[in-house]
């Protein structure tokens, strides 16, 4: 007897929604484990998380803000990772969104909150595009590596929306906190329903469809998948590697920064420092936990907020600290990566001699 | 001879069955060798002696079966026991790493001489065996710098090191000179001298006449039979090979070739490495017209056809598509001017093969009405593109949403061909089109070529196969280093010998009378 | 002179952590597995360091706690990338996340507790010389056992058998493996030691460097390791020259930002991420014809021996 590993000729399709769903499971399992070990119960920690997550109208309110921003920057990775770009770079691109939408604002403030709108819009995508398509310029010019290049880029993000929340566009009321004035009233996203829930989540749902269609339905589509998947036939097709490299990064990036600005327009109201909580990374996972398909992401990426909200309460409620629903996050990708392995793989015991 | 048939042969391999994802790729082989004999393995593209071999070398583990060395039963885990037992592989894409030098890959993996690396010893050893051998190689060099010629002489040197008695050779003549595969056979005899067992693996019958004392015959996976070279025929081997006698019967009509279609004038092109691949090439083609490309492997082939269909930048030189400038046309330009190109790599280059039938169907079309309007891909004519497809060329596949990446060599290449030929066509550049196809799909490709030149194509035929040219070609030019050595205007009448000559680099007018000769590139 | 040997001095400390994980790094490349969970292995090392040293006294007990640490970690990352074949990229990215989620968690007890950590310790002799001495010999242990690493490193890689048989498994582990190497059993080897050295960085941090625990410590020096792998060409001198130039430009905008410069502090912290990007593309646009300047060919690809396309 002897194990013995045979390569799927047809991938299992129900094994596609037992392993996301055990994975989830055991890393809770093994994430209580941590608790336990750490004199926390996990039982009461598990609860806290789920009550804050889905508990009332209210939490789940607060849990489609969290998921909003992560929902807009997994669409924006997809393109991305569909045709094998490893951006990692979302996070700045968000950010340097919103530095885009701030400067909008402060500097052609408009009565219309259309044209204010509008025009944040334009700035925070045109900015979030070019931040990434930089990068899509190296790779396809040089073969810059892009996961250095995008992560390099988001900590110059950080850097510069630091400098100007601490520097010149600080408000002089703030107290010394690191943020601008509070925006004018043109310049916000409405919210819905009484809830925290802003314009956003039109946006989010019209990207979906928008991203489903231009990635299963568009002739552009069809190009990110043939290059993603065999860059060689590509060529072969007469597709531009090159050209559609920069397009997809510049793409990629202008919808992370779209989501960068709908953030401070719809939530924060105003700049500040650190305000995007490494969404830009989560959201990656959001991506890849969702195979790369728009509509599953919407599932997937409410899923991630709930986790998010719930870590948010075990700092409010337990006294721990945020990042340690990111435990969590890590142990459900780490599941996932493994669970793969059986989605292309059939394993057996061999009853030869 | 007859009083070492009677002694233990070095190998003895029984009952050999090999299977990959359920299919067979060898099925009860049983097959041996002995000390100082040169084995002959012989078979088609597929019939499994690769697979069979790399059994014996410990990288594929069979199924079914047991080997024998010197008589002893033995179990290879990895190829680091087969080396240990004494046998030793040179594969047809060399085990060498390319960024390290001769003398380190000489002691690639080898255990026992030390921590640290003794340069000098190593050389000295390398030296003395090259010498012995006729092995001439420069011990501190990158490999990456050396020909193909030479690092396959760094392979075998690299089995020599290791004290392989039984060394298998993966078909070493196919990137070869034919004068550097005259050097090869001078070594070869000389380690059968040594009381070495040598396994040659080929489909090169002269070759397998010539050099080996045994043959063995692979068919589909399974052992044909095993004769003593002097007590066969080639043509008795050819029919063991194929099962039945199967000389190229095509039926090819006379037919007048039309105007030039596509005119290449004096082209140069470079290779990936940046070097010159092909220099100041001239040919046209015509409807109604096979011209053929023989030469050996390497020698500008692969360049030469993608200058042509827009897929390679043209460095000096014109092309012409019935007047019009093509030389700097994108090869969406070309593709939709009729020009449509079945490359060598079917799965590496012709097909996204992670992705399904339906995708790849309109791979080269797509941007094409009615498979996409405005942007937008329409699914369903690009379903019923490839359910035609797989009607009208007998690909056998379950469903248009099969990934490609299942289909047999077969069936991609019926797909690939369907897929070029289905379309408005006008030119057809097709470079190994018949590559380890079984029987009746080599048939198949080569009655749809036919077909085609019949419906007024112009086809560029890039084979290695001069069997194959002969019974197709038109005209067939020679190319070697890049430059056409001569186009025949009637191939038939040429003998192969020449066309060996030429292809080994001779000129035509070197090389044939006054009467053969039609005229030179 | 006089006001520069310091900054070069406090260059080559905070240099330290980026130059083990940047060595730890170059090992598990040249085997042909990419690890970017290093910020998270880093901060587990930390942490483990920090709370061995807190609990025993011994900041050597603690290093090599970290060290076990970080090959645990390892150990993981190569079972999914050389046993199951994972990709690369998100698997790093997962361990980013969990370590730095978890040594938040198992650390928040210990924030604000000082440790005395390891000591400078004056290399008699040596330590005497001008400047090169107060910069380079002036240090404590573990930079001087950095020094010896590099060297051992690039002996290790250029001249031994050992050594020559890791460049195979990265570059051509088909080769690699037709040759015998046991390519698996090696990158899992090569995996373990390699986040060792990273998790060892992490504990310098907080051992050596701060004397303190801080959640998300390492602050990106992480990352940066994964760039100064690519900045150093997989050589080990090259990296502790981007260490160092690395801690040169922390140690100096420290030295600015508290001397009063007019230039304000994120845009001088911005400087080593932009030359990040400045080096590979210089790398990348000079690297000319000659193969030996490239990542190890397998870089990233699962290996398996039966595979066939």
């Amino acid at each position: 007897m002897r194990l013995k590993i045979e390569k799927r000729l047809v991938p299992s399709a129900w094994l596609k929604v037992t392993v996301p769903v055990c994975s989830v499971l055991m890393a809770f399992a093994i994430g209580s484990l941590f608790l336990y070990f750490q004199g926390v119960s996990p039982l009461k920690a598990y609860t806290v998380m789920a009550s804050s997550a889905f508990g009332s109208a209210y939490d789940l309110s607060e849990t489609i803000v969290k998921a909003l921003p992560l929902a807009m920057v997994s669409l924006a990775t997809m393109s991305c990772f569909t045709m094998l770009l490893w951006n990692i770079g979302a996070e700045g691109q968000a950010l340097m969104g919103a530095l885009a939408a701030a400067a909008a604002v402060r500097y052609f403030p408009m009565e219309n909150p259309f044209a204010m709108l509008g025009l944040m819009a334009l700035f925070a995508m045109l900015l979030g595009g070019l931040w990434s398509g930089f990068a899509g310029v190296l790779k396809a010019r040089w073969n810059v590596n892009e996961i250095i290049s995008t992560l390099m880029l988001n900590y110059i993000a950080i850097r510069g929306l630091e400098y100007f929340v601490y520097g010149p566009w600080r408000d002089p009321a703030s107290l010394g906190f690191p943020m601008t004035k509070p925006f004018i009233d043109s310049a916000r996203l409405p919210t819905l329903w009484g809830t925290r829930i802003h314009l956003g989540l039109y946006v989010v749902l019209f990207l979906t469809l928008l991203m489903w269609f231009l990635l299963r339905r568009s002739r552009w589509g069809y190009e990110i998948q043939v290059i993603g998947s065999n860059a060689r036939a590509a060529h072969y097709a007469g597709m531009n590697y090159e050209r559609s490299v920069v397009l997809v990064m510049f793409f990629s990036g202008a919808i992370a920064g779209l989501a960068g600005m709908c953030e401070v327009s719809g939530l924060e109201g105003r700049l500040q420092a650190g305000f995007t909580a490494e969404y830009g990374y989560t959201a990656i996972i959001v991506a890849w936990l969702s195979h790369l398909n728009p509509l599953v992401s919407l599932l997937v990426a409410f899923l991630m907020g709930a986790l998010m909200a719930g870590g948010d309460a075990l700092q409010i409620m337990m006294g721990l600290p945020v990042a340690t629903s990111t435990i969590l996050q890590g142990l459900i990708l780490f599941f996932v990566l493994g669970g793969e392995f059986f989605y292309k793989y059939k394993i057996s015991w061999d009853g030869g001699r | 001879m007859q009083g070492e048939a009677r002694t233990t042969p070095l190998v003895e391999m029984r009952g050999i069955t090999k299977l990959f994802s359920g299919v067979t790729a060898n099925d009860d082989v049983d097959f041996s060798v002995k000390a100082g004999e040169v084995h002959a393995l012989l078979g088609e593209n597929g019939a499994g002696k690769s697979t069979l071999m790399n059994v014996l070398y410990g990288l594929y583990a069979p199924e079914k079966g047991q080997i024998f060395i010197k008589g002893t039963q033995r179990v290879f885990r990895s190829p680091k026991d087969a080396i240990a037992a004494g046998i030793g592989m040179v594969h047809q894409h060399f085990m060498l790493v390319q960024t390290q030098t001769v003398w380190e890959n000489m002691i690639l993996g080898l255990e026992g001489t030390g921590f640290f690396l003794p340069r000098r010893k190593i050389q000295d050893r390398i030296a003395e065996i090259s010498e012995h051998y006729g092995l001439q190689i420069d011990p501190s060099a990158f490999v990456w710098q050396l020909s193909t010629g030479e690092q396959q002489r760094v392979a075998i040197l690299q089995m020599l090191y290791r004290n392989a008695e039984v060394l298998i050779l993966d078909e070493p003549t196919a990137v070869l000179t034919p004068q550097e595969a005259g050097y090869l056979f001078k070594t070869m005899r000389r380690m059968k001298e040594e009381g070495h067992g040598i396994v040659f693996i080929t489909h090169k019958m002269h070759e397998v006449m010539n050099e080996t004392s045994r043959v063995t015959v692979l068919r589909k996976g399974r052992n044909a039979g095993t004769v003593m070279t002097n007590e066969t025929t080639p043509e008795a081997l050819a029919e063991m090979m194929m099962g039945e006698k199967v000389p190229i019967d095509l039926f090819k009509s006379p037919l007048q070739p039309g105007p030039e279609l596509l005119e290449v004038e004096n082209i140069s092109v470079l290779n990936d490495r940046g070097l010159p691949a092909v220099e100041g090439l001239s040919f046209c083609l015509r409807p109604h017209e096979i011209l053929g490309v023989a030469g050996i492997a390497g020698n500008g082939q692969r360049e030469l056809c993608e200058a042509v269909v827009g897929l390679r930048a043209v460095t000096e030189g014109k092309i012409y598509l019935q007047e019009e400038d093509m030389t700097h046309a994108s090869p969406r330009a070309f593709i939709d001017r009729g020009v449509h190109y079945v490359p060598s790599d079917r799965k590496q280059v012709g097909m996204a093969a992670d992705l399904d039938v339906n995708v790849n169907s309109v791979l080269r079309s797509y941007w094409q009405a009615p498979f996409s309007r405005h942007g937008v891909i329409d699914w369903s004519s690009c379903e019923e593109h490839s359910r035609n497809i797989i009607d009208n060329y007998h690909v056998s596949v379950p469903s248009g949403r099969t990934p490609v990446r299942n289909l047999s060599g077969g069936n991609l290449q019926k797909l690939l061909l369907g897929r070029e030929l289905s379309r408005d066509l006008r030119v057809l550049i097709a470079m190994h089109p018949t590559w380890g196809l079984d029987i009746a799909a080599t048939r198949y490709v080569r009655e749809q070529i036919l077909c085609a030149r019949e419906q007024g194509c112009a086809i560029l035929l890039v084979s290695e196969d001069l069997d194959e040219l002969m019974a197709m070609s038109d005209r067939l030019a020679v190319i070697f280093k890049g430059q056409f050595m001569g186009v025949l205007a009637e191939p038939s009448a040429v003998s192969f010998e020449k066309i060996g000559l030429m292809m080994a680099g001779s000129r035509a007018s070197e090389v044939l009378k006054e009467e053969e000769c039609c005229h030179e590139a | 002179m006089e006001t520069l040997t310091p900054i070069l001095a406090a260059a080559v400390r905070s240099g330290t952590p980026i130059l083990y994980a940047t060595l730890g790094e170059i090992l598990m490349e040249k085997s042909g597995i990419t690890n970017l969970g290093l910020e998270g292995i880093m901060l587990m090392g930390a942490l483990s360091g920090f709370v061995v040293t807190l609990s025993t006294g011994s900041p050597w007990l603690g290093l090599l706690f970290a060290f076990l640490l970080g090959g645990c970690l390892g150990l993981l990352h190569a079972f999914l990338c050389v046993s199951l074949g994972s990709n690369q990229v998100v698997c790093g990215l997962a361990m980013t996340m969990f370590g730095s989620g978890a040594s938040a968690l198992m650390g928040r007890n210990h924030i604000g507790v000082a440790i005395s950590g390891l000591h400078s310790f004056p290399l008699p002799g040596l330590a005497e010389l001008p400047v090169l001495g107060r910069v380079f010999f002036n240090q404590d242990a573990m930079v001087y056992l950095s020094f010896a690493l590099v060297v051992v490193l690039y002996v290790y890689l250029n001249f031994t058998r050992p050594g020559m048989n890791l460049r195979a498994i990265g570059d051509n582990p088909k080769a690699a493996d037709a040759m015998g190497l046991p390519v698996a059993r090696l990158r899992y080897f090569y995996c373990i030691v390699g986040s060792g050295l990273v998790a060892l960085g992490g504990g310098y941090m907080s051992v050596v460097y701060n004397k303190f625990w801080a959640e998300g410590m390492v602050a990106g020096r992480g990352w940066i390791a994964v760039a100064m792998v690519i900045f150093a060409l997989w050589n080990p001198f090259q990296a502790a020259l981007g260490a160092y130039l690395f801690g040169g430009v922390e140690a100096f905008q420290l030295r600015l930002q508290t001397a009063g410069t007019p230039i304000p502090a994120p845009l001088l912290m911005m400087l080593p991420y932009a030359m990040t990007i400045l080096v590979l593309l210089i790398i990348a646009v000079g690297k000319g014809r000659s193969i030996l300047l490239r990542a190890p060919a397998a870089l990233g690809i699962p290996f398996h021996r039966e595979e066939r396309d």
